[in-house]
């Protein structure tokens, strides 16, 4: 099933066209209304007339995400604020979050693009869909909920958590369509199989899962625990949440809506437009997004795109998961954070540069972070008690700061391993290959 | 009487209590009483020495965290009852006990009781009333 047919499946040659289009419209408007972007051309030396084509789009500069962060709040916005009906952000806490804010226009644009990705996993109007995302600021309760709404499913927002309700809804309501990040839907999984729920006897044919990085061994293990179909969506708060790009029923890939979200693959290093069925950095550009445009933005997510036909029908490119990051940015339980938050929090309990280790692993299908910190003179004491009062107080602030729980240990001067100086700041032990 | 303990922290792995033994031997550093606390996690250690700089020193030169606090020392008869007169007292005058240890000295045959309490003059006073 396809939702907009004529888009998803228009032929290169006028998807270029579309593209080329709305790009040089785009430019134009943020040249004009941004002073942001138009001090970013003026830099780069292009002018609106430099962009022809889509083409030309390697003519402009990428925009990082340390711009997008000294944008929060208004400071990327090429509408009036009085246009603006909605604000989402990301969850950023120390450094500052990135916001993005929608006109009527880009709501529109997102129930669109989420009415295609649910279409593409089967959703129809006569579909209940369990909506199990946050609710709030984060792009996913919304973006789903959207998206229901335009396809006339009947959706039920009951937001993440309280994992005992959510199987409890399933049953009573009988729920077709589970949307959650998929560790959230292997810790449903384990829930039911404790208090004796049997997937195989629920209603329950298929779940969209996006939010974090997820391997095809999940997949197979969702697929069996839950007895669905397991699809991927992928998105972001600074394009627009999710609905970037979904998996069509062959399960192969993901199309973006290259209509409305400019792909690019670069190498993250020099910068340069790789050729297709190269692995590299995905650079995104929203050509038709209103209040928070997002020109040549570099996702610092590592993936493949494949322009090969798909036995779907759709004709939009195909992206790889999430193979990896650029960076050093960890995704725990649909949390970004970065090791420069947990430094900071670990500065203010220590005088000195604080040596520390973060461990990620997933047990029981959910993501947990352990923070190993050497001991100091400040923190030591000659009382167990206070030595374990001093782990609470970091583990407290670490979860204001990061909206996560860490397990913190002190562990003695030395045991963090140093290669060159540099110790060996984190240690995913999940795996996502 | 109030005396200096080194406290080092240590983790709860195998050969760690050695590592600082080792240190405070080829420094030729008595042990004369010590405690260990311990959590599924780490250790604390808690010693009495006889030369206190020269240790704190060496172990810190050696890569540990070391801290040193005013303890309480108290001589009791090496006999039954001996604890127990100070502990009421502490009970009654309402002296917090954080950890204690004890030894016995060969010399005397006297046994030398350490106390971290909540109020260090206080259980001075309180002992020193009779």
């Amino acid at each position: 099933m396809i939702w907009n047919t004529e888009i998803e499946t228009a032929d290169r040659a006028k998807l270029n066209n579309i593209q080329s289009e709305r790009l040089l419209t785009l430019i134009r408007r943020v040249y004009n209304n941004n002073d942001f972007y138009r001090e970013k051309f003026k830099k780069a030396r292009v002018k609106p007339s430099d962009i022809k084509s889509i083409e030309d789009i390697v003519k402009l500069p990428f925009t990082s995400k340390v711009e997008m962060i000294n944008g929060y709040p208004y400071g990327l916005l090429s509408v009036d604020k009085k246009y603006v009906v909605e604000i989402h952000s990301s969850s950023g806490t120390t450094t500052k979050p990135v916001s993005s804010c929608y006109t009527a226009n880009d709501i529109e644009l997102w129930s669109e693009v989420m009415a295609r990705s649910l279409t593409a996993c089967g959703v129809t109007a006569k579909d209940t869909i369990q909506n199990a995302y946050g609710y709030g600021l984060f792009t996913g309760g919304f973006g789903f909920h959207y998206g229901a709404r335009k396809i006339g499913a009947n959706l039920i927002p009951v937001s993440g958590g309280n994992t005992k309700r959510q199987l409890m809804i399933m049953q009573d309501f009988g729920t077709d369509i589970l949307a959650c990040t998929p560790s959230y839907s292997l810790h449903i999984a384990d829930v039911a199989k404790e208090t004796g729920v049997d997937f195989s006897k629920l209603q329950l044919r298929a779940g969209v899962f996006g939010a974090e990085p997820w391997t095809e061994s999940m997949r197979n293990e969702i697929q069996s625990k839950l007895s669905i179909k397991a699809y991927d969506i992928y998105g972001l708060t600074e394009i627009i949440g999710p609905g970037v790009a979904i998996e069509c029923e062959y399960l192969n890939g993901l199309h973006i809506f290259e209509d409305v979200f400019y792909p690019e693959v670069i190498d993250p290093k020099t910068g340069e437009l790789l050729p297709p069925g190269s692995q590299g950095e995905l650079v995104l550009t929203t050509l038709t997004r209103e209040a928070t445009p997002v020109i040549r933005y570099r996702t610092r997510d590592i993936v493949t795109v494949n322009y090969d036909k798909c036995k779907c029908g759709r004709t939009h490119v195909k992206m790889s998961k999430v193979v990896g990051r650029t960076d050093d940015m960890l995704i725990i339980r649909g949390v970004n954070v970065f090791p420069s938050q947990i430094e900071e929090v670990l500065l203010k309990f220590e005088e000195t540069e604080p040596h520390y280790q973060l461990i990620v692993n997933r047990k029981s299908n959910l993501d947990c972070l352990e923070v190993y910190v050497e001991m100091t003179e400040r923190l030591f004491s000659d009382e167990i008690k206070e030595i374990q009062e001093s782990e609470r107080k970091i583990e407290n602030e670490l979860y204001n700061v990061l909206n996560l729980k860490a397990k913190v240990t002190l562990v003695q001067p030395g045991y963090i391993k140093r290669t060159d100086g540099k110790a060996q700041r984190i240690i995913d032990k999940r795996n996502f290959n | 009487m109030v005396i200096k303990q080194i406290s080092v922290f240590i983790e709860n792995k195998k050969g760690r209590l050695a590592d600082v033994t080792n240190v405070l031997a080829n420094e030729n550093i008595n042990i004369k009483a010590l405690s260990l606390a311990d959590t599924s996690d780490f250790g604390i250690l808690r010693m009495i020495v006889d030369e206190i700089e020269k240790a704190i020193y060496s172990l810190k030169q050696a890569g540990f965290i070391v801290k040193e606090t005013d303890v309480l020392a108290v001589e009791v008869e090496d006999k039954p009852g001996g604890l127990n007169s100070i502990l009421q007292k502490f009970k009654e005058y309402n002296i917090d006990i954080a950890y204690m240890y004890a030894f016995v000295e060969s010399l005397n045959s006297n046994a030398l009781l350490v106390f971290k309490v909540s109020d260090i003059d206080k259980a001075i006073k309180v002992l020193n009333q009779e």
